[in-house]
């Protein structure tokens, strides 16, 4: 399931349960761990992982994590793309809110793994579904 | 699907979370707890997370919800062994993990527990030399 | 402009005929410049290497620095470069080692007049040219991961964890804290905290000349994450310029504990733990 992830390969993990949510932690723990981030922000990214996961299998339905390595040529980082085909965010800034939640949860998922990471993009249609990407960068 | 073992120790119960969770684990492990507090009667619960490598905002509400639901079952929880990394992300994360008692390890973490018990009037107040971790 | 295989030819057979007088004239022109840090003959070394490599790079056809026939000429050249970096010699310095070749070189060719000698001469001082600029590019990468290197080990050097008593460190902070160091301290604190099994920390500022909104965000975090873990912090040594920023900015600091001093500070550690400390105990003299 978790393979060796070289530059430019992106390894891809479907989210349709609970586990895969788990696998999608430890893929992208090796690749963290492969693009030497320190500890900590190896920590900080597989927690935004789950976060971002757990919203895709939640609010997404279901949905796909594609992890790569990415190089800007003076560091090296990892990219994570969640994307589902679910509902959509009909209202971004409010889902980017601390607290704001619509599934029970904490509501801490998309507005904390935003802090948790070095970028964050976020595109969503109403309807079509949503993609986020979050990139780490080593120091 | 996998399951946190529960250790029964003394007046303490000793949840040791070696497997990175999935969700359904969690909330088995949140059930089980429940129902080992009330079977054996114990009065305090300690939660050791020294093996994880994260927790994130599910983790992290099972933690205030087992601390709550112990509460009301007259026992109180310690979670110990958090990792400082998970620490620092914890807090950036925003988590606060309200009105949940924290220790460094296993052993500080039973002696709040025994602290706590000793200033209940109730209990055979034997106040040993309890070096006491002063929590918020 | 780039070298053609003939003048690649060419320019190795001029090389290696005149070996000796062009790498003694080279040597020449390059320890005048850097009068007498080099010894002569660690600089005739590196020159001897230059010119070799050049005339191999030469003899192969190459027609550009960057193509496969310099791949020798390049490694040379690095080398070169990322030594006299190390050493401390200037930008200049390290890129007149290449340049000096040309004039060398031009001395040389102005004896051997043909019809084709300054068409060539263009061709090679380009190459030349090449050389120098890719001189400069890997001296200034060589330098760059040295000051890196140096501010790492001064990071490392300046954010000490000390034990204080039975279950108490202390991280007495010295000098600006910006965000990297703010992390480091806060990573090695909290480390510190697991690995002595110790609940109490206290961070000592006062040697920290001020304090902005950020590095006050920072300390906070590591309070919040140090309770996270188990464990209580208290700041000592703020100062009455700090303590005035602080209010002044709206830092809220709670309800975290605060000692003008770190003596003051252990002494509430200690009353927490249960150590009886007394104050007036007559000193004992000899």
């Amino acid at each position: 399931m978790t393979t060796g992830v070289d530059l430019g390969v992106p390894a891809t993990q479907a989210i349709r349960s609970d586990e895969d949510v788990v696998r999608v932690r430890q893929l992208v723990r090796t690749t963290a761990v492969a693009v030497r981030l320190s500890l900590v922000d190896q920590t900080k990214l597989v927690t935004a992982a789950s976060e971002l996961a757990r919203n895709t299998l939640i609010y997404g339905g279901g949905g796909s994590a594609e992890v790569s390595t990415v190089e800007d040529g003076r560091r090296r980082g990892v990219r994570i793309l969640f994307a589902d085909e679910g509902p959509g965010i009909p209202d971004l800034d409010l889902a980017l809110t601390d607290g704001y939640t619509t599934g029970g949860g904490l509501g801490l998922g998309l507005s904390g793994a935003r802090r948790l990471v070095d970028d964050f993009d976020i595109q969503t249609a109403v309807g079509e579904g949503t993609r986020i990407t979050v990139t780490k960068w080593s120091r | 699907m996998e399951r946190v073992p529960i250790l029964k120790i003394g007046d303490i119960l000793l949840v040791s979370i070696q497997v990175d969770m999935s969700d359904q684990t969690a909330i088995q492990l949140q059930e089980d707890l429940a129902e080992r507090i009330v079977a054996t009667s114990c009065h305090g619960v300690i939660i050791d997370i020294t093996a994880l490598d994260i927790v994130d905002s599910f983790v992290g509400r099972m933690l205030s919800t087992i601390a709550s639901i112990s509460k009301v079952l007259d026992a109180e929880t310690v979670v110990v062994g958090m990792r400082p990394a998970v620490a620092i992300t914890l807090v950036e994360l925003g988590l606060s993990l309200n009105g949940i008692r924290t220790a460094l390890n296993v052993e500080r973490g039973m002696e709040l527990i025994a602290a706590s018990r000793a200033d209940e009037p109730d209990e055979g107040a034997d106040d040993e030399d309890t070096e006491t971790t002063a929590t918020a | 402009m780039a070298l053609s295989a003939e003048q690649g030819g060419r320019l190795a057979h001029l090389l290696s005929q005149h070996a000796d007088r062009l790498t003694n004239r080279w040597t020449e022109i390059v320890a005048s410049s850097l009068r007498g840090r080099l010894s002569r003959a660690e600089l005739a070394r590196q020159v001897q290497e230059l010119h070799r490599a050049l005339v191999d790079a030469g003899r192969q056809g190459v027609s550009d620095l960057a193509d496969e026939h310099g791949g020798e000429l390049r490694a040379v050249l690095s080398e070169l470069s990322t030594n006299r970096a190390r050493q401390g010699f200037s930008a200049t310095e390290t890129a007149i080692s290449v340049f000096a070749c040309k004039d060398a070189l031009l001395e040389l060719m102005e004896e051997e007049k043909g019809d084709d000698t300054l068409r060539d001469f263009v061709a090679f001082s380009a190459l030349v040219d090449q050389m120098g600029l890719f001189t400069f590019e890997t001296f200034v990468r060589a330098r760059e991961s040295l000051i890196a290197d140096q501010a790492e080990q001064l990071l490392e050097l300046s954010t000490p964890v000390v034990k204080l008593w039975e279950g108490v460190v202390a991280v007495p902070l010295v000098g600006t804290l910006d965000s990297a160091r703010a992390q480091v301290v806060m990573e090695r604190l909290l480390q510190t905290l697991v690995d002595t099994g110790s609940p109490y920390a206290i961070i000592d500022i006062t040697g920290v000349p001020a304090v902005d909104t950020q590095v006050a965000q920072h300390i906070l975090k590591t309070v919040v994450a140090a309770r996270l873990m188990g464990a209580d912090c208290i700041i000592s040594g703020i100062r009455p310029q700090i303590a005035q920023t602080i209010v002044a900015l709206g830092i809220e600091f709670g309800d975290i504990a605060t000692k003008a001093s770190l003596a003051d500070a252990l002494r509430h550690v200690l009353r927490l733990t249960g150590v009886e400390t007394t104050a007036r105990r007559p000193r004992r003299e000899s």
